[in-house]
């Protein structure tokens, strides 16, 4: 464990039920505002701790629903170029999952959004799983979304994430048979996320033409809330998409805002006033 | 401990193995293990992957004396089981072909596959020019620039090299790249995985398609010794040709299985490739198994003078085997597969594949140990054409000892792992 984090006593967290469902919460928020959730994604420690910190603080301010934090990984098989490149910054950077969990801990001093951690299986559990969700209860992490963790292989994390309270969420794609999504729809918990394109995080396009049946049909299956993600990058996709599902997640368009900044200030400006164009194009 | 049970339904070897990829190869890899389950049942395929192995690929291959090397190393009487003479130039055809044939059962339109030392990628290649599929195939650039003679081969056979700059810009990130690609053309495209890793059902279908070694093995070894081997080796990178020849002895419990992993500049260092040896479980490329990590559990990168086992991880089924206290793993440094390399050349007449040179140089320890009266089993997965250039270069570069066990890094392997320190940025060990 990090020693910063083992160093500072954290009160005990509640038990699991009593603890406020701080996502169900936000999408019943959208529901009633009949809109989508608009959910961003920046790499934890991209380039560095502290402008990963001002980042997702900056989405925050800037509206997001629900924020995703990635713990870098050094061999990151769902993504594309981008989401690559900003864990390999944030793995020259040193950044551990302790110091992603740091980074949600902040968010957290400061706001009561959900926050999810995403990232791959290795590095969420080579501390032990135990370290792991005591880890995401204690930063008020809600959620683990893991790409290359399947509902069949999920016993490892499972009842450990149940116990603690965090939401472990599954992703389908367009590739999913109605067999998977239902097993992905009874296993997860939180919400489901949507893999709108074949292909990895960044590397094209989602149509709303195309998902939409997709989508639909996912959602005939489940009560959970629907995010779709890995194919939008601007407001107008945004505005085409939400009215589809009950979230909209943006990554790597927001990724490749941060590396393209200069000052930690400047960046963080830019980051706010896009997740802000995004809100605003879920809204109408 | 029956293997040919592994593994289970889930693609369980022990607590090794299963699925942890995205769910959108999902459907592709159920569809390709139903594929494969029904051919298996299906003589037709069986007959035709039989005819492509006998008329196409040159098999069976023979199993070798040893004289010169056996009188070296004391009397044990070795044996070599030729891989190096099949067609392309290793044992990689075995499991192309058999893959081939299903990619056309399930009537996938384009083949991808990874490569290291650019044997799979000339095997894949080979492959898909035979049945007239697009082929293209990742290589690290590291490799591509290492193995210059592969990549050439490779574009004879009308495959396309896509050299892959990622990470360490060898096998791991040309598999990582590999993976993007069939995560993104999963439909039409048929994924050519050339070691016994990855997600189920690849660990288990790629030693399927490579246990002819060890069933034709296992009969010649005991038409000319009239007994089973003492022991058999095998390098180990992947582990596709050691599985191969493994799975026909896993049962007969006094052969010793001896596993030579590239031991690169030396164990205690951080430059080798020994995952068995020295790695801890963890999930990379789809399984299970032990890989190279750092304690945050990103993946550590691996070295080896050999492309194809400058691997940071292993096949499920060589963790469980090893967990089983089935393996006897004889890691061998850059420096000893070096010297085993010339060693065969001169001794036999047999320039082995620097992959091969690993189980060279594990077997004359073995056969030292064994003496007079022992029976040691090599797999001599692939032939060392491939290789000559590096290493011409790299004796020029520094001749070697008459007789080496060096341990440290010598200048020769310096000379080689300079570019690989420059292309690799920002990366931690």
């Amino acid at each position: 464990m990090n020693p910063r984090t083992a160093r500072k006593p954290r009160p005990a967290p509640p038990a699991a039920a009593e603890r406020p469902d701080r996502i169900t919460a936000a999408f019943e928020r959208c529901r009633a505002e009949h809109r989508a959730a608009l959910v961003t994604y920046v790499m934890g420690g991209d380039p560095d701790l502290a402008t990963a910190r001002a980042m997702a603080l900056a989405c925050v301010e800037g509206g997001a629903d629900l924020v995703e934090l990635g713990v870098p990984f050094s061999d990151p098989i769902a993504d594309g170029p981008t989401i690559q490149a900003a864990a390999q910054r944030a793995l020259g950077a040193g950044t551990t999952l302790e110091d992603v969990l740091g980074i949600a801990a902040a968010v957290r001093a400061r706001s009561q959004v959900p926050i999810a951690l995403m990232g791959y299986l290795n590095p969420m559990l080579a501390g032990g799983v135990e370290a792991l969700v005591r880890g995401c209860a204690d930063a008020g992490v809600d959620a683990l979304i893991i790409p290359d963790l399947l509902p069949e292989e999920a016993e490892v994390l499972a009842p450990a994430a149940a116990e603690a309270g965090v939401k472990l969420v599954y992703l389908l794609a367009p590739t999913s048979n109605p067999a998977r999504v239902e097993a992905a729809a009874r296993a997860a918990t939180g919400f489901l996320y949507f893999v709108s394109v074949t292909g990895v995080t960044g590397a094209r396009h989602a149509v709303a033409e195309e998902i939409a049946p997709l989508v639909a049909a996912v959602r005939a299956r489940t009560e959970l809330p629907v995010v779709i993600g890995f194919g939008v990058s601007t407001p107008e996709q945004a505005r085409a998409l939400g009215p589809l599902a009950d979230g909209v997640v943006v990554g790597s368009a927001i990724v490749k805002r941060i590396a393209e900044g200069r000052s930690r200030r400047a960046r963080a400006e830019r980051v706010k006033r896009f997740v802000r164009s995004l809100g605003r194009a879920l809204r109408r | 401990m029956k293997t040919a049970a592994l593994p289970d339904e889930r693609g369980r070897f022990g607590a090794f193995g299963g699925r942890f990829v995205p769910e959108t190869l999902v459907p592709a890899l159920d569809e390709l293990e139903q594929a494969w389950r029904e051919a298996r049942a299906d003589p037709a395929f069986q007959a035709e992957l039989d005819e492509l192995l006998r008329r196409y690929a040159g098999r069976e291959t023979p199993v070798s004396e040893a004289p010169r090397m056996s009188a070296d190393v004391g009397g044990c009487r070795v044996l070599l089981k030729r891989e190096d003479l099949c067609h392309t130039g290793s044992h990689k055809l075995n499991n192309t072909l058999g893959q081939i044939l299903l990619a056309r059962r399930m009537g996938k339109k384009r083949i991808i596959a990874e490569t290291g030392a650019g044997q799979h990628g000339v095997a894949t290649a080979t492959a898909a020019a035979l049945f007239g599929l697009p082929c293209e195939v990742y290589q690290g650039a590291v490799d591509v620039e290492r193995q210059a003679l592969n990549v050439f081969r490779m574009q004879l056979l009308g495959a396309r090299v896509i050299p892959v700059t990622a990470g360490s810009a060898t096998l791991k990130d040309a598999m990582n790249e590999a993976l993007r690609d069939w995560v993104t053309n999963v439909r039409d495209t048929h994924y050519i995985i050339g070691s016994v890793a990855g997600p189920h059902p690849y660990p288990a279908m790629v030693r399927t398609f490579q246990s002819v070694i060890g069933r034709e093995a296992r009969r010649q070894v005991l038409e000319l010794a009239g007994r089973l081997p003492d022991a058999v080796v095998a390098c180990v990178g992947g582990g596709s040709n050691a599985m191969g020849i493994f799975s026909a002895f896993v049962d007969d419990a006094h052969v010793d299985l001896v596993a030579a992993e590239a031991a690169g500049l030396g164990l205690s260092t951080a430059k080798h490739g020994a995952s068995l040896a020295k790695g801890t479980p963890g999930v990379l490329h789809g399984s299970r198994s032990y890989v190279l990590q750092d304690g945050h559990g990103q993946i550590q990168e691996a070295h080896s003078i050999s492309a194809g086992l400058d691997y940071p991880g292993v096949g499920p089924e060589l963790a469980y085997l090893k967990d089983q206290g089935r393996l006897t793993l004889l890691p061998q440094t850059d420096a000893e597969a070096l010297d085993a390399f010339q060693y065969l050349a001169r001794m036999e007449g047999i320039i082995p594949a620097l992959e091969s040179a690993h189980a060279i140089s594990a077997a004359r320890k073995v056969a030292r140990d064994a003496g007079p009266g022992g029976l040691v089993l090599v797999n001599v997965s692939g032939r060392g054409d491939k290789d000559v250039e590096q290493v011409r270069k790299m004796l020029e570069a520094a001749p070697p000892p008459r007789r080496t066990r060096a341990r440290a890094a010598r200048p020769a392997t310096k000379a080689k792992a300079r570019p690989r320190a420059a292309a690799r940025k920002g990366g931690r060990r």
